[in-house]
């Protein structure tokens, strides 16, 4: 190869961007990527409504009393759980794998953008939906369902619920960086609706048989649930430390795996 | 030629990349150099996206260096001088144009206007259009128009006109020669040597992840001049093979089928060494077949 040019590189440093424009850049991906999902009502329908559909028909419909759980506050607390796990789970299971498969990703990494602000910007839309669903049930829940809670109690509940869609997030990471664009809509489904039953998210897990009661602390939901059935009051003497600790494994777990499989390409 | 010295501004040096048991590119050289058009030519799957996405930091080299403006194409800031245009990348569909132009304006330092960027595009009267609701020929304007809006002194584009109509390419055309008049560099992949004749100073062929040839478009053309030679002679292959620019001799029913750079030479040598020869006929290559017959890809 014929290389006698005279080599060197005129501005052989990185461009600086200022704190400001950094920031600038990771909020407006972050916008884009809410503004985006907004827009699209085959996300948005489902992830709003079903929640707040299944508990008007479960819990303000049919009311009452099981023993000692007032049926109307235990259902707001795990169909709390099902609010917040799906926006993460298809947000990221879903958008990453449509992502990769439309070859924005690619460009995405071409382009002068921290991949950091692509990964924020998803939590951000997942959290920023899970609000909004949780407000929307929270108003069924106090407004329909005669539920009621000390406001601190409240926001504690919320904020463990915005918190606890850390681990769906990696999870549904996980599965968009396995699965190619529609089949990751299919695994998200087959992961998502089994494991809200099995994790007693529907119907209170104790409806359940005895072996299904067992299996349930395998489901990252079960344990999501535990402790927002502790925080509204409906279970006595939960083990927060170890629900907190199994929440955070199963985070960093599928985080590895994510990150092993998006390294592997 | 040039009276300044010439800086590179990215460069391959040594470079292998696999996928699984493809070899993707096999020990390549390039250098780009300040404010010159680079066309990287050569067929589908000759490793021209694969050299693209090294260049860009999206792959790395399994042997050898890649660099951009003296740095790491993996590190952000090292991109910061650089736009890509992707050959195929659905961008998010219910998102409008100027929404997209925007978001990709937040990445750099000190990026165009997007007004700017949405005239130099074509798209001023589309920029409150979603992107789905955009014609294909559109879609490839905005995603041209990312690739503009970091005001970068470096553009890659890869398969710039593909899925553009006549008009659309001649525009497309014009605004990169305008952008290479106010200094900017450009890198492009094409398979049209027509495309690479208009556009580059310099083009590089490459095929099955080897540099074939490399010159001005003048030079890559006069070596893909050439004509098909079909004759019945008594003459045996390897002497016939053996006649300076000569490319290739094969056996046609009863004739012999022999591909040159140089059909004069050629006729002058043969006619000589068999004066028996005979069905002689001469057929000019096409530019494109030329091409073909120098990467040495099947036809």
């Amino acid at each position: 190869m014929n290389m006698t040019s005279t080599v060197f590189y005129p501005d052989a440093e990185p461009l600086p961007m200022s704190a400001r424009q950094m920031l600038r850049l990771y909020a407006m991906e972050a916008w884009a990527e809410c503004l985006r999902m907004a827009r699209t009502p085959a996300f948005m329908l489902p992830t709003l409504a079903f929640p707040v559909v299944f508990y008007l028909m479960f819990a303000v419909l049919i009311p009452g009393q099981w023993s000692s759980f007032q049926k109307a506050t235990y259902l707001f607390a795990t169909y709390g759980v099902f609010s917040v796990i799906g926006p993460a789970l298809f947000g990221f299971g879903v958008g990453l794998a449509m992502d990769r498969d439309s070859g924005l990703l690619a460009l995405k990494r071409v382009a002068p953008m921290p991949i950091s602000a692509y990964f924020l910007a998803r939590i951000a839309m997942s959290l920023l939906s899970g609000l909004v669903v949780l407000l929307l049930l929270s108003a069924a829940a106090f407004g329909l369902g005669g539920v009621k809670m000390p406001l601190g109690d409240w926001l504690l509940l919320m904020a463990a619920l915005l918190l606890g869609t850390l681990p769906f997030c990696a999870m549904g990471l996980f599965i968009g960086a396995v699965c190619k664009g529609q089949a990751a809509v299919a695994v998200v489904n087959l992961v998502y609706l089994p494991m809200s039953v099995l994790s007693g998210l529907w119907m209170p897990i104790f409806a359940f048989p005895a072996l299904l009661q067992q299996l349930a602390v395998i489901w990252p939901a079960w344990h999501l649930a535990q402790l927002a059935l502790g925080l509204s009051g409906q279970l006595k003497a939960v083990p927060v430390w170890t629900h907190i600790g199994v929440l955070l494994a199963f985070t960093g777990l599928f985080l590895a795996l994510a990150a092993w499989r998006l390294r592997g390409r | 030629m040039r009276e300044r010295p010439l800086s590179t501004v990215a460069g391959l040096t040594g470079v292998t990349k696999r996928y699984g048991p493809v070899t993707a590119l096999e020990n390549v050289d390039m250098a780009l150099h300040a404010g010159e058009v680079l066309a990287l030519l050569g067929p589908n799957g000759a490793g021209k996206s694969t050299a693209l996405g090294l260049l860009t930091g999206r792959l790395l080299p399994d042997a050898g260096r890649v660099q951009l403006y003296g740095l790491d194409p993996t590190l952000t800031a090292a991109r910061r001088r650089i736009g890509v245009m992707l050959q195929e990348a659905k961008l998010p569909e219910t998102l409008k144009v100027r929404e997209l132009v925007a978001l990709f304006a937040s990445y750099y330092p000190a990026p165009r206007a997007v007004a700017e960027t949405l005239a130099l595009a074509g798209l001023t009267e589309l920029a409150g259009r979603r992107f789905e609701a955009l014609s294909g020929g559109q879609q490839r304007r905005v995603q041209f128009a990312l690739a503009l809006v970091g005001n970068a002194p470096l553009l890659f584009v890869d398969e710039p006109t593909t899925g553009l109509d006549v008009e659309a390419r001649r525009g497309l055309w014009q605004t990169l020669a305008g952008l290479k008049a106010a200094g900017t560099s450009i890198v492009l992949t094409t398979h049209y040597l027509e495309e690479a004749d208009a556009l580059a100073d310099r083009i590089v062929v490459i095929d099955r992840g080897r540099i074939r040839a490399e010159g001005s478009p003048s030079q890559i053309k006069a070596r893909a001049r050439g004509a098909v030679l079909r004759f019945s002679s008594a003459l045996s292959e390897q002497l016939i093979a053996a006649i300076p620019g000569v490319r290739s001799v094969s056996r046609v029913g009863e004739r012999w089928s022999v591909q040159s750079a140089d059909s004069d030479a050629l006729l002058r040598v043969l006619l000589t060494a068999d004066p028996a020869l005979a069905d002689l006929e001469i057929q000019r290559l096409s530019l494109e077949d030329a091409l073909l017959s120098l990467t040495g890809a099947e036809r």
